[in-house]
């Protein structure tokens, strides 16, 4: 009978409770790692998920460009994760990310940023790898503030994202619950709603202070954000990308080749991407079997490479362009090596251009510089 | 030891593709990561500490750096890589 008895008694018992799970969206910036802190501070197991868009500001340019190499660089997600004391799982969705640049359902930000449709991709995508594929995570977590963005972080665009990523309940803000109907989470007690919080707009001072309290001193705080695509500049490139090739298509190398060096459109079919300084002509170098390319031979210049098909007058005039920004701007004759895909190589001896022969608007983005 | 050949790819790419390798890796086999991003040089570290994997040496030279890393473990219940 004792065994018997025993035995009910442990059927009725509850399951021993495991600690509940939270996978967080860790952009590197501070509200996503404030919002992971605060369900640590209530006993949630965390892990970050960061998203490779292609788009990221983190690390390209400054990983390029060699007199930013003095200045210590850091992956801001890993850091983040680091701080925090947790796994950090860094997923590339460069090819499938493209579709949400092409074909935003909601439309486009103030440039070429997807917002709204990014945030419920990314959602999307942590259900997936989190949630469902096995249910190891018991709810999301992202660090989104009510009111803090124009487009994506309006208050009637919060229930949209958990909708349209099927989150739905499972979605938790931990800065910005008290604005927003209680989840799964707070609903069933894993995590405490009064212990959240109630941010809301564009000061950012709640979350300094915040930060400040749980003696987080280093943190980044990009001005605009962690995407090139809500770059005015780099947005306006892309779009002369487009409109160039007759079509709104990208590789990663594209929007990559973006990034880096300065951009002329002297005619319509073809553009120079022209290295500014010797990290960046390292890097293009990289690319000289892709694209033709030109390099002065007489002084010292940028590596260069030509996007587009240019006949003899177009590689003339580049090389006269090729030659303005080089070492021989202000000499009579410079030398220009054009080095062709099919490996042949031609010289042109050429009279740099004037500044003034290089028109404002031949630079991709000038006019909104 | 295996070899990773991460060079023209910037950071994260190459802390992405090491992710990835490491997760067929038995537990005290080492990779090669080899790349011309420097960022990898602070980047694959930072990575192996959040991780607890071990970084076994890193070196840039003739703008390459190499990194090598040693797996420390199977995802255990509480942490499984993917």
């Amino acid at each position: 009978m004792a065994s018997a008895e025993h035995s009910i008694a442990q059927s009725r018992a509850k399951p021993p409770a495991r600690p509940r799970r939270a996978a967080a969206l860790i952009s590197g910036g501070l509200d996503s790692m404030l919002a992971a802190r605060v369900m640590q501070e209530q006993g949630i197991e965390v892990e970050g998920v960061n998203f490779y868009t292609g788009f990221c500001v983190e690390g390209h340019t400054h990983a390029i460009r060699k007199r930013d190499r003095a200045t210590p660089k850091r992956n801001n997600a890993l850091w983040v994760a680091e701080q925090l004391g947790i796994p950090l799982h860094i997923i590339d969705v460069s090819s499938e990310y493209k579709d949400i640049v092409l074909n935003p359902k909601h439309g486009y930000g103030q440039h070429l940023n997807p917002c709204l449709d990014c945030k419920i991709f990314m959602v999307d995508r942590t259900r997936v790898w989190g949630l469902m594929d096995d249910g190891r995570f018991d709810f999301i977590v992202t660090g989104e503030v009510v009111g803090q963005r124009p487009k994506s972080q309006r208050a009637d665009a919060m229930p949209v994202i958990a909708t349209e990523s099927g989150a739905d309940d499972r979605l938790l803000r931990p800065l910005s619950a008290h604005h927003l109907s209680p989840t799964l989470p707070e609903r069933e007690g894993w995590v405490d709603r009064d212990r959240l919080y109630g941010f809301h707009g564009r000061n950012r001072k709640p979350q300094m202070e915040l930060a400040a309290r749980f003696g987080l001193t280093d943190y980044a705080q990009p001005a605009g954000g962690c995407c090139f695509l809500t770059n005015e500049v780099y947005s306006a490139k892309l779009a002369d990308l487009w409109q160039a090739r007759g079509e709104r298509d990208y590789e990663l190398d594209d929007i990559v080749l973006l990034k880096v060096g300065r951009h002329l459109r002297p005619r319509p079919h073809f553009k120079l991407i022209i290295g500014r300084e010797e990290g960046e002509n390292r890097f293009l170098r990289g690319y000289a079997k892709r694209f033709a390319s030109l390099h002065t031979t007489s002084h010292e210049g940028p590596l260069t490479l030509i996007d587009g098909e240019a006949d003899d007058a177009d590689l003339h005039l580049a090389a006269r362009i090729v030659a303005r920004y080089s070492q021989g701007r202000d000499a009579e004759r410079v030398t220009v090596q054009v080095s062709h895909r099919d490996g042949r190589v031609d010289e042109y001896a050429v009279r740099p251009l004037s500044p003034t022969e290089v028109p404002r608007d031949w630079t991709v983005g000038a006019r909104l510089a | 030891m295996e070899t990773l050949d991460a060079r023209g790819l910037l950071c994260p790419l190459p802390v992405i593709r090491t992710q990835d390798r490491m997760r067929d890796l038995a537990a005290g086999m080492t990779l090669e990561v080899l790349a011309t991003d420097p960022g990898v040089l602070e980047d694959i570290p930072a990575w192996c500490r959040v991780h607890g994997h071990e970084v076994v040496s890193s070196e840039e030279d003739d703008d390459v750096v190499r990194v090598v890393v040693r797996k420390m473990h199977q995802p255990g219940a509480n942490e499984e890589e993917r």
